[in-house]
């Protein structure tokens, strides 16, 4: 259901940004955009922020009305960006329950995931409270006294906002702290969070960058943050504007005996952490070196996208500098290796092809296999030999005149299998499917595999091949009728060529 | 696609994103309180007396132990639990034991509720123990107050003279 509705999402967004900058595709590296706008206007408020409880409201008014034109400007700025954080985590772990990309060995960044989420509601209930307006007060009391349902402290910690002649600037310092502290160890954990993945996205793509930037300070300028009147520990604040994005658990407190509410958080957080094994995922095998025919390259390590691949001294006493090893708790068994590797053609002249890097289910000699059983198995007519990721949703499309290959992931499929088909004849043309532009499956895969196309990357597709007579399209798994569209669109194409080329051929006769 | 359709269609996302994140860091408003209402709250924090009272030491037994470790008197560390009642015109609102804090039950106890009332006159009347007493009160006190609307009140207990503290 869930997948079903962001597949709908990501196709409006495909056609009003283009797949290369569906804001869907980069909703991680938006993430870590908001963060540095956040952590950047904070650096600035925090110049004009006076940290001394009675002055703390003062400073902000001044903040916010005597140099609006920066000052100002970048507080709501501040608060616009933190709300998009965490809108855009939100649908992040979302978007990733919705793929599965959580279990297996992908529950390293789910996990590390999931106290970032935590600590960012941390930095922004911590924020409302620095105001010391009336939301704060609100914030500060209800904090405390839910905070002191906790068996933690000896003596209520909400006696500190009891009446105001108790207020202390001591743990208001305490929160300065803690708002200055707490995003320092949110950076940590998302760096952490990034660590099994090569070539992060955490920069989103310029055009989302200044679309979204503009946006929060349109926002800014027209619907400026404002305090809600200074805090009176005195009176009771009756009716607040809440930012629902970080305090829509508060209310909750209205019905829910504050212990309740902890165990639903606390237990909350710990069924998304344990989800990643509810239930495990079985893990296709790792991939594994096969030394004999490694020659130590080095492009299985600089392709793979979960830094699952290390260069290691060389063990066998070949003449090569190293060799590849896999480390098997990263490996996602997606194949990007075995495309990079350049022992793994089907030209060579073994009696068994062993790549220097193998998927044990899929060897690369099956795949030879299988382009081998389904240039057979075409009749006569137009033949169109498709390899399609698993995760494109390419696989359901077929016609009479298309055999199609499943891969993990569409880059598993070396450039030499293309120049393989085409040159000994086993199809008119070569179709490779493959998840939206930016938004692979197995993260890089599309990249990859573009660059091999095009010969920016190795192992580059051969000179010699007939451009025309291969297709790389990419859309995404819901897009049944696009992926349809394409391969008719292609088959179209090669009729064409080949009525060109007979027609070519009898002008010439 | 055309490209000024692509470009309403981003003007449309980026507009419908900025709404949506401006309406709900404010909106909707939420209430809080009654805005007829005054809210007490009661807060005590007390050390309460030894479960078992200390036993004074001879002048052999102090000097039997540790050069740094002498004292007058022998005590057990737990203490007995904190009782509290607060009446509101006669009527007890809050009624409670709260245990003291700390590992070995040595801590100070510590009471804190918060509950609202109708503005207006009214007698708030707080009872605590913290003795082995089977009954009766160790410290009481009661004052008659106009509470405002939307004010706090509190109930305090200040133990250096031992009274209640109403504000």
């Amino acid at each position: 259901m869930l997948r079903i509705l962001f597949g709908r999402a990501e196709a409006l967004f495909d056609r009003a940004f283009g797949q290369q900058n569906n804001p869907f595709s980069w909703l991680g590296a938006l993430g870590w955009y908001f963060f540095w706008i956040v952590a950047g206007t904070g650096v600035y408020l925090y110049i004009f922020f006076d940290t001394g409880i009675t002055d703390a409201y003062a400073s902000v008014e001044y903040i916010t009305h005597d140099q609006w034109y920066l000052a100002g400007i970048t507080r709501s700025l501040h608060r616009y960006a933190s709300d998009a954080l965490i809108v855009v985590v939100v649908l992040h772990v979302l978007r990733e329950y919705s793929l599965d990309r959580l279990r297996g060995n992908h529950f390293f960044a789910w996990i590390t995931g999931v106290p970032s989420l935590f600590l960012v509601y941390i930095c922004g209930i911590g924020g409302y409270w620095l105001v010391w307006d009336r939301l704060a007060q609100y914030v500060a009391v209800a904090t405390t006294e839910w905070l002191d349902t906790l068996p933690l402290f000896g003596v209520p910690i909400a006696n500190n906002f009891l009446n105001s002649t108790t207020l202390g600037s001591r743990f208001f310092t305490l929160m300065v702290f803690i708002h200055i502290f707490a995003p320092l160890f949110m950076l940590f954990l998302m760096w952490v969070h990034i660590q099994r993945h090569a070539q992060a996205k955490v920069n989103p793509p310029r055009p989302l960058a200044i679309g979204t930037g503009v946006t929060l300070l349109l926002l800014s300028l027209l619907h400026p943050a404002l305090s809600q009147g200074p805090a009176n520990l005195d009176t009771v604040p009756t009716s607040l504007g809440l930012d629902w994005y970080y305090l829509a658990v508060y209310p909750l407190l209205d019905v829910i005996p504050g212990g309740w509410l902890w165990l639903v958080v606390f237990g909350g957080l710990l069924v998304l952490g344990l989800m990643p094994w509810l239930p495990p995922a079985r893990q296709a095998p790792a991939a594994v070196v096969s030394l004999d025919n490694c020659n130590g390259c080095g492009r299985c390590f600089e392709d793979c996208p979960f830094s699952a691949i290390s260069m290691e001294p060389r063990s066998d006493g070949k003449g090569y500098d190293a060799e590849a090893a896999v480390n098997v708790d990263n490996c996602m068994s997606c194949g990007l290796c075995v495309g990079a590797c350049p022992t793994a053609t089907p030209f060579r002249r073994t009696t068994e092809i062993v790549a220097g890097i193998e998927l044990p289910d899929k060897p690369i000699r099956k795949l030879r296999e299988d382009t081998l059983a389904a240039a057979a198995s075409f009749g006569d007519g137009q033949r169109i030999l498709v390899y399609a990721c698993e995760h494109c949703g390419a696989n359901g499309v077929a016609g009479d005149n298309s055999r199609i290959i499943s891969t993990p992931c569409v880059a598993m499929v070396p450039p030499s299998f293309v120049d393989f088909a085409l040159s000994r004849d086993l199809a008119d043309g070569v179709f490779l499917a493959g998840c939206a532009d930016g938004d692979c499956f197995y993260r890089l895969g599309d990249r990859w595999m573009t660059e091999r196309l095009a010969g920016r990357r190795d192992p580059y597709l051969r000179q010699r091949v007939d451009r025309s007579r291969v297709c790389f399209a990419q859309h995404r798994a819901n897009q049944s009728r696009r992926w349809q569209a394409s391969i008719d669109g292609f088959a179209a194409s090669l009729r064409s060529q080949a009525g060109d080329a007979s027609a070519g051929e009898s002008a010439g006769e | 696609m055309n490209s000024l359709l692509q470009g309403v269609m981003q003007a449309t996302a980026y507009a419908l994103f900025a709404l949506t994140l401006g309406y709900f860091a404010s909106m909707p408003s939420y209430r809080y309180a009654d805005a007829n209402l005054a809210t007490v709250k009661l807060s005590l924090t007390h050390t309460t007396e030894r479960v078992k009272p200390c036993i004074k030491l001879t002048p052999e037994q102090i000097a039997a132990l540790a050069a740094n470790m002498r004292h007058t008197e022998s005590c057990e560390r737990e203490r007995l639990p904190l009782t509290v009642e607060l009446d509101v015109d006669g009527q007890t609102i809050v009624r409670s034991t709260a245990r003291p804090s700390g590992l070995w039950n040595d801590g100070p106890a510590s009471v804190y509720e918060r509950f609202d009332v109708p503005a207006g006159k009214h007698t708030i009347a707080v009872r605590m123990r913290d003795s082995a007493r089977p009954d009766g009160w160790d410290f009481e006190g009661s004052v008659a107050t106009d509470l405002r609307p939307g004010h706090y009140f509190t109930v305090t207990f200040k133990p250096a003279t031992g009274e209640f503290l109403f504000r």
